[in-house]
């Protein structure tokens, strides 16, 4: 590996990529940071080199704009590896970024090691039935990393800040608008406990039951995908699965869950896992630390009675 | 407006047996990514709003000519489909390629769609990798799509809020599950299905310079997991186990 270049519009998870840069013996780490002062400030702080864009023509929501920009910069930073983290914004950027760089690509990667020259990439593959353990065989290549994977860098050095130009072409990308995610603001990821409900709730109404016996245990409601998207009983960023979060609790109490892949993907790196539901025989059992054999409502009921 | 929607030909995930963590993909059924298909909803509403044909655009081995029906059965007008053994599981760049040099041949594609991710891999890259290579804008995560003449105003949904992007046509658009409910077509549908136009060439014959392979994967396996697997007949009997494990009473 020559150079190690990261990049994420997202200063927490610039920071996480520092740390994972730092784990892969590379030549030189240095970051792109695009129109984001506080950001080059706090890289640079812990001790890496920064190249610092800045350009009011260049819009976050224009990715090939943003792919051309950042690959500029590898290409001035002698960076043959880009790591971004697998954020939306990321995962859209990382195949735009390799095509611009005849890069190789894997995204959503969950664990990182070094073998001789190579980087291995785990990730989730076959809809997260299995975990491939893979490599980019290519001069260039770009790798999305997962959120929280690893420790935000701590500060330790002072890292120059260069400003550098990108040559931009224009595009027809506009923003119109942008709309703050409404109402809650819940991290389910960082949940030491989640109480998470699948499609055998029976009702909204039975919400606030799971809801009490969440906050008794110091934890936070979750759900599997069709009770937030189809039945919209609960936010999006409670979703665990494939598409959604994953989570690793210290307990998780699955409620109602039948055990389809796309959603234990989410779940099975939690410490321990119980599972309620109304069939003995649901495949949510086999992978469960504890398993009882009966409807979700009453045993909520009886928790939040027997737990006061 | 022709709009062209990109569907990937994967085994029918539910059906995937592990055995000693090895993926059985033997006798398991084919169909289409999942998230592909709320991109051909997407496709088949706004065509039946502004008109034009909706164009089912995949790669894969020869069994996607009928793989595909599941598309034109659900309202896609054609399909364009590139045949080939090695198209099975390629990697995100080479599918990138073909699919990319077949849109050059469809006649005016105004709109590009793209599931979010594919329902096995789940990289998300070749719609990016596709716009890159055709120049175009584009939009991932996209929750609404509304075209308005030749441009279309698409929502970009992100993990702090909703960006509300305008894009020149033609676009690539790759939409999120939660965009539409796909519809499940009728016996009629799928028998009819059958007799639309299909365009078939076999990969030597789009004349796609397509690179080499760039990812190796050394391991593909279940992961391992030793759960305790106790059954608790009673409530008490769990707030026991959840005391002696330290979650309760803490």
């Amino acid at each position: 590996m020559a150079g190690l270049l990261i990049f994420s519009e997202n200063n927490g998870l610039a920071l996480e990529l520092v740390t994972a840069a730092k784990s892969l013996n590379a030549a030189a780490v240095s970051a792109c940071v695009i129109n984001n002062d506080e950001q080059a400030q706090a890289l640079a702080s812990t001790g890496i080199q920064v190249y610092a864009v800045k350009n009011n023509d260049l819009l976050m929501a224009d990715v090939g704009a943003i792919a051309t920009a950042v690959t500029q910069v590898a290409d001035k930073a002698g960076a043959d590896t880009v790591l971004l983290a697998s954020n939306r914004r990321g995962k859209e950027l990382a195949g735009r970024l390799a095509q611009a760089m005849n890069a190789g690509c894997l995204t959503d990667v969950a664990a990182l090691s070094i073998e001789g020259d190579k980087i291995l990439c785990q990730r989730n593959a076959l809809g997260g039935a299995t975990v491939a353990t893979q490599c980019i065989d290519a001069a260039n290549k770009v790798i999305a990393i997962r959120p929280r994977i690893f420790e935000a860098a701590a500060e330790g050095g002072t890292g120059a800040v260069d400003e550098i130009a990108v040559d931009v072409k224009k595009s027809g990308v506009t923003v119109l608008e942008f709309k703050p995610r409404a109402g809650e603001d819940v991290d389910i990821e960082a949940a030491e406990v989640l109480v998470v409900v699948g499609q055998g709730l029976n009702s909204q109404d039975d919400l606030p039951a799971v809801e009490e016996l969440a906050k008794k245990l110091g934890g936070e409601v979750a759900c599997s995908k069709p009770v937030a998207t189809d039945k919209k009983w609960l936010s999006e960023e409670r979703i665990i699965g494939l598409s959604g979060k994953k989570c690793k609790p210290q307990l998780a109490i699955l409620m109602g869950i039948s055990g389809q892949v796309q959603f234990t993907v989410g779940i099975r790196d939690a410490k321990t896992i119980v599972a309620v539901n109304s069939d003995e025989n649901a495949t949510i059992n086999q992978m469960a630390d504890y398993i009882i054999t009966a409807d979700l409502h009453d045993v909520v009921a009886q928790m939040n009675q027997k737990l006061g | 407006m022709n709009i062209v929607v990109a569907m990937k030909q994967i085994p029918d995930l539910q059906q995937i047996r592990i055995r000693n963590r090895q993926p059985i993909l033997d006798d398991v059924p084919l169909t289409l990514g999942n998230i592909d298909k709320n991109a051909l909803e997407a496709g088949v509403n706004l065509r039946d709003e502004h008109g034009g044909k909706v164009i089912v655009l995949s790669a894969g081995n020869e069994n996607i000519e009928d793989t595909v029906k599941e598309a034109l059965a659900a309202g896609a007008d054609e399909a364009f489909l590139v045949i080939d053994d090695s198209l099975d599981g390629a990697e995100s760049s080479l599918i990138a390629d073909v699919l990319a040099a077949s849109i050059q041949q469809i006649e005016e594609p105004s709109l590009i769609l793209f599931g979010e991710g594919s329902g096995d891999n789940y990289s998300g890259q070749v719609g990016s990798r596709v716009a890159e290579i055709l120049n175009l804008s584009q939009v991932s995560f996209a929750s609404n799509i509304e075209i308005k003449g030749n441009q279309a105003v698409v929502t970009r949904s992100l993990e702090d809020g909703e960006e509300i992007v305008q894009i020149d046509l033609p676009a690539v658009v790759a939409v999120l599950a939660d965009i539409n409910e796909p519809r499940i077509p009728s016996v009629t549908q799928i028998l009819k299905a059958g007799k639309k136009p299909k365009e078939v060439l076999e990969l030597d014959e789009l004349k796609v310079e397509a690179g080499k392979a760039m990812v190796i994967t050394a391991s593909n396996l279940a992961p391992e997991t030793e759960r305790k697997k106790v059954v608790v007949k009673s409530v008490d009997e769990l707030i026991q186990a959840l005391t002696t494990e330290g979650y309760v009473g803490r």
